[in-house]
C-alpha cells in the first residue's frame, strides 16, 4: 500500500474525532474523541516516518502516546471530581468554570 | 494480502471511530475505541513499526481503556439531553467535519511530495523494532524521554489531587 492511503485514512479519522467533539455533550465521550484525533495524528506521524525511512518519527508517536495518557488521567480525575460534587456531567451546563 | 489487511484494518478503525461518536451509552463508545485501537495497531505493523504497535496495544488498549471502563462504571452512563445551544448544531457539525476532511486531503495529495505515492524506501530488517527505538530513546532523544517521565509523574500527582475526597467540599 502506498503512503497516501494511510495519510488519507488518518485525515478521515481526524475529521471523525472532530465531528464527535462538536456533537457530543458528555465530557467522557469528548475525551474519547480527543483520543481519536491524537491517534489519527500518530498514524500520520508513523506513515511519514516510513515514507522517509527514518525511525525518528516513531519516537514522536511514542511521546504523543505518553501525552495522551497524561491527558486521560487528568481528564478522568476531573470527571470524577465533577461527579463527586453532584454537578451535571454535561459540557453545556459546565461552561461557567466556577467552583 | 497486504491490501486486504490494510482495508480490513481501515474498516475496523473507521467503524470503531463511528461507534465512539454514535453510541448513546458511553460504555459502547469505550468498546468502539478498543476496536479502533487494535485496528490502528495492525496499521502500524503494516508500516513496519513493531514497537509503536506493541505500545499501542499494551498502553492504550490495556491500561488507558481499563481506566475508562472503571470511570464509566463509577459515574454511570446517562442519556444526553437533546437541547442544542446553537441551533442546527447536529447538522452543521458533520458538514464541518466533511469540509475538514476535504481540506486535509487536498493538503496531503496536493503537497506534490513524490515519495507519497510509493511504498517508502526499502528498510533494513530491524526498522522500528524495540531495539532500534530503545537506542534512539536513550541516545539521541534522552532529554524528551526524561521530560515525558516527569510529565507522567506530574499527571499522576495531579489526578490524585483532583479526585481525592475533600473534607471542606463535603460540608
Amino acid at each position: 500500500m502506498t503512503i497516501e492511503w494511510f495519510l488519507v485514512l488518518s485525515a478521515l479519522l481526524f475529521s471523525t474525532g472532530a465531528v464527535g467533539i462538536l456533537i457530543r455533550r458528555s465530557p467522557m465521550v469528548i475525551l474519547l474523541c480527543l483520543e481519536l484525533m491524537l491517534n489519527a495524528g500518530n498514524l500520520a506521524l508513523v506513515a511519514f516516518s516510513r515514507m522517509v525511512g527514518n525511525a525518528e518519527g516513531q519516537i514522536f508517536a511514542v511521546i504523543v502516546m505518553v501525552v495522551a495518557a497524561c491527558e486521560v488521567v487528568v481528564g478522568l480525575g476531573l470527571i470524577v471530581a465533577i461527579f463527586r460534587r453532584r454537578l451535571p456531567l454535561n459540557v453545556d451546563d459546565l461552561r461557567e468554570l466556577r467552583g | 494480502m497486504e491490501e486486504a489487511l490494510f482495508f480490513a484494518a481501515a474498516i475496523g478503525a473507521l467503524g470503531g471511530a463511528v461507534t465512539v461518536i454514535a453510541m448513546r451509552n458511553p460504555f459502547y463508545s469505550v468498546l468502539g475505541l478498543i476496536v479502533h485501537l487494535f485496528s490502528l495497531a495492525v496499521l502500524f505493523l503494516l508500516l513496519t513499526s513493531a514497537f509503536v504497535a506493541a505500545a499501542q496495544v499494551v498502553v492504550y488498549a490495556g491500561a488507558v481503556m481499563v481506566l475508562y471502563v472503571f470511570v464509566v462504571a463509577y459515574v454511570g452512563g446517562g442519556g444526553e439531553s437533546a437541547w442544542e445551544p446553537i441551533p442546527g448544531q447536529r447538522f452543521l457539525a458533520p458538514l464541518l467535519g466533511l469540509a475538514l476532511f476535504v481540506e486535509l486531503s487536498i493538503a496531503i495529495l496536493g503537497s506534490s511530495l513524490l515519495a507519497l505515492s510509493t511504498d517508502g524506501p526499502d528498510v533494513k530488517a530491524g526498522f522500528g523494532d524495540p531495539a532500534a527505538i530503545g537506542r534512539l530513546l536513550l541516545e539521541k532523544f534522552l532529554l524528551p524521554f526524561e521530560a515525558s517521565s516527569i510529565l507522567l509523574l506530574l499527571a499522576a500527582v495531579g489526578a490524585v489531587v483532583l479526585a481525592a475526597r475533600r473534607r471542606e467540599a463535603q460540608a
